[in-house]
């Protein structure tokens, strides 16, 4: 860096060249004025850790863990869906019955009809798709809450669940199938797991620093490298640790970091596309959106799609950890998990604010209430009503930490 | 679309941007327009005045193609043309800023000014591209924005006129319309509007601005025409006219005097 130079965004008050103690100042900043982050959700995480291993040991064990990673990754694929519809400033609350559907589809496809896997997983996915279609088509050539569009589809869907599992009411699928194995059975090796975890960070700091030298080189503020290379170091180190530590037992499931990929992927996405651009612009002010040229229905219609694709292949998902599908599949809890789930990690109810990392977060916090109730007190009476609690705590801190963004003047 | 430096004219004769003449509007029985003309050279700022329900906003309607003229004719640098949806007009080159703020309050400025026709390398958003141009415009614009990553929530209403304005450049439109820009706005805000208004006619654009802001239209107009029940109303350069001379013309009264009158009266 040459601070001699004038930059070109000199007159800028916020962007200040990024340095290791401004970086730390800057981020209480953001977090008093309301701008919270994922920071509410890591404190969640680690104080609910706290509590359940003082009351049950086994909490915090590494075998522990790996179920609970591998119980996160079908309701939280289906989260990831919920999350871009929220950034829209829509609900979907038809996901379990769809996730349910393509359980189904996947478990008759296969076992009934002897269909091939690829085949049958790609038609589950397409049956999502074709219902997320519907969804935005209503919403937008009627105008209709999505409230309501998904209350029906919730139950049309159930009705279209129960039709395609008939008579039977539960199929089993055989253990050795791939698809049962990808979702009990496999697991990253050891060396495998570290190698991906550094590969990705190194690849995810690389395009950090080539794009702080392409502003560098435009004139433009930029982060210093020693800067982006602490904080990929931490984030490595995090993230080996966390690998290592599941290494004890199993380790990664396959299936987990598939859905880490994806969440991945949709927040690349939401953050680098002109289509991610416009999901945040319609959340924030649809007539502003419209007004420039974006085309407001196709949004609509392809985040609807994609919601209830993620739905589906949470569902595929739940099906291969179960190993059957059923009349319960998708049933209860899965609605409402994955619902609360984007909310906990931080997508906003109100629309324009949050992102696809927010359903990993928000799993980890829900499958960690349900699996240390469970550890504690088999009675799932306590279990609903906690999770309701700490759901509400959730939309309580996204509606509080609004209000205080509105009050720094910060959206 | 890109934003490019315009390139000053050769021709000092300023170009007759804009002919409207004769234009009608109806809403069912509701004639909102009836026989309005209007003329728009490169290089001045014309206000429209009118009283409400004048036909202000049904002007600037049609030519922004949200509400398509049903007669009348339109020449735009001497073509006739149609404007039957706001991507016809826009396409001409005439950019509309909205009375009620257009902009999204979530998203940083860069993102507002580059909304719906962002810079892509190889189907990535090129963030460093529109942040390095929004600077630029900024800066011709002498516009005061203290940062171009907070979120627009984060800005005064002046500034956030300011970017919806600046928003209008980036298509490199030759007119831009901009209905009651000074609306709500505290006086050192709406002083800083009137030099970026200032700033497009400089840019050799046609300015149309709509207002109710009689102290404002006579400091940054060079041309005012009013409107009056959805007819044109009178016409004025602003040199060689009072405010009187237009509350006059948009009450209809002759004189002061008589519009007090015209005020005192029951309506019936």
């Amino acid at each position: 860096m040459t601070p001699e130079r004038a930059l070109a965004d000199a007159g800028d008050e916020q962007t200040k060249p990024g340095r290791l103690r401004g970086t730390a100042r800057d981020a209480v900043t953001r977090v008093r004025s309301g701008d919270l982050g994922p920071t509410p959700v890591i404190v969640g995480l680690v104080i609910i850790s706290l509590i359940f291993q003082a009351l049950n040991p086994t909490f915090l064990s590494s075998t522990n863990l790996v179920n609970l990673t591998m119980q996160s990754a079908a309701v939280g694929t289906v989260a990831i869906g919920v999350a871009l519809v929220l950034l829209l400033g829509e609900i979907d609350i038809s996901v379990g019955s769809v996730s349910g559907l393509a359980s189904a589809v996947l478990a008759v496809g296969y076992v009934q009809l002897e269909l091939a896997l690829p085949i049958v997983i790609a038609a589950s996915v397409v049956s999502g798709a074709l219902i997320g279609l519907a969804f935005g088509v209503l919403r937008t050539r009627f105008g209709l809450p999505s409230f309501i569009i998904t209350l029906a589809g919730l139950l049309a869907v159930l009705g279209l669940q129960l039709f395609v599992l008939g008579k039977t009411g539960s199929i089993n699928i055989p253990f050795d199938s791939w698809i049962v194995q990808f979702g009990q059975q496999w697991f990253l090796p050891a060396w495998a797991s570290y190698l991906l975890i550094v590969v990705s960070v190194v690849c995810f700091g690389w395009l950090q620093v080539s794009h702080s030298l392409r502003r560098h080189a435009a004139g433009l503020t930029s982060t210093a490298t020693v800067v982006i290379i602490a904080r990929s170091a931490a984030l490595m180190i995090a993230l080996l640790v966390a690998a290592w530590y599941l290494n004890l037992s199993r380790g990664v499931g396959v299936m987990f970091a598939v859905f880490v990929l994806l969440a991945v992927v949709m927040q690349y996405a939401l953050m680098r596309t002109a289509w991610g651009r416009s999901v945040y612009a319609v959340g924030g002010n649809v007539e502003a959106a419209r007004r420039a040229g974006i085309r407001v229905n196709r949004v609509y219609i392809s985040v609807f799609m994609l919601c209830s694709s993620f739905a589906a292949l949470g569902g595929v998902f739940a099906a291969a950890r179960l190993a059957a599908a059923n009349q319960g599949s998708g049933g209860a809890d899965t609605n409402l998990n994955a619902i609360a789930a984007a909310v906990i990690g931080g997508t906003s109810l109100f629309g324009g604010r949050g992102s696809a990392f927010s359903a990993v977060l928000g799993i980890l916090v829900i499958m960690s209430i349900t699996s240390g109730l469970t550890l504690i007190n088999p009675d799932s009476s306590i279990r609903y009503m906690i999770t309701g609690a700490v759901l509400l705590l959730a939309v309580v801190i996204d509606s509080l930490s609004r209000r205080s963004r509105a009050a720094a003047g910060r959206a | 679309m890109t934003y490019r430096t315009p390139i000053p004219l050769r021709t000092p004769a300023p170009e007759h941007l804009l002919e409207l003449r004769g234009i009608s509007k109806r809403f069912g029985a509701i004639r909102a327009l009836e026989g309005v003309d209007l003329d728009v050279y490169a290089g001045e700022v014309v206000a429209i005045v009118g009283d409400n329900g004048a036909g202000k906003s049904t002007l600037m309607k049609v030519l922004s193609g949200v509400h398509p003229h049903d007669s009348g004719t339109i020449r735009f640098a001497g073509n006739p043309v149609t404007i039957s949806s706001p991507t016809d007009s826009r396409r001409l080159g005439i950019e509309s800023v909205y009375q009620e703020l257009s902009l999204c309050d979530n998203l940083d400025v860069v993102s507002n000014l580059w909304l719906g026709r962002e810079l892509r390398t190889g189907g990535r958003l090129d963030e460093v591209e529109m942040e390095q141009r929004s600077w630029m415009l900024l800066r011709e614009l002498s516009a005061r924005v203290s940062s171009v990553r907070v979120p627009v929530a984060a800005l005064s209403g002046g500034q956030r006129q300011t970017v919806a304005i600046a928003r209008s450049l980036i298509g490199n439109p030759r007119v831009v319309i901009l209905d009651e820009p000074t609306a709500a706005l505290g006086v050192a805000q709406t002083a800083e509007v009137l030099n970026l208004i200032e700033r497009l006619r400089e840019r050799r654009l046609g300015v149309i601005l709509i207002s109710h802001n009689i102290a404002d239209v006579q400091a940054v107009a060079d041309r005012i025409v009013v409107l009056r029940l959805g007819r044109n109303g009178g016409e004025f350069r602003v040199a060689d006219v009072t405010s009187e001379m237009i509350i006059g013309a948009i009450t209809g009264a002759t004189s002061v005097a008589s519009r007090r009158t015209a005020v005192a009266e029951p309506r019936t």
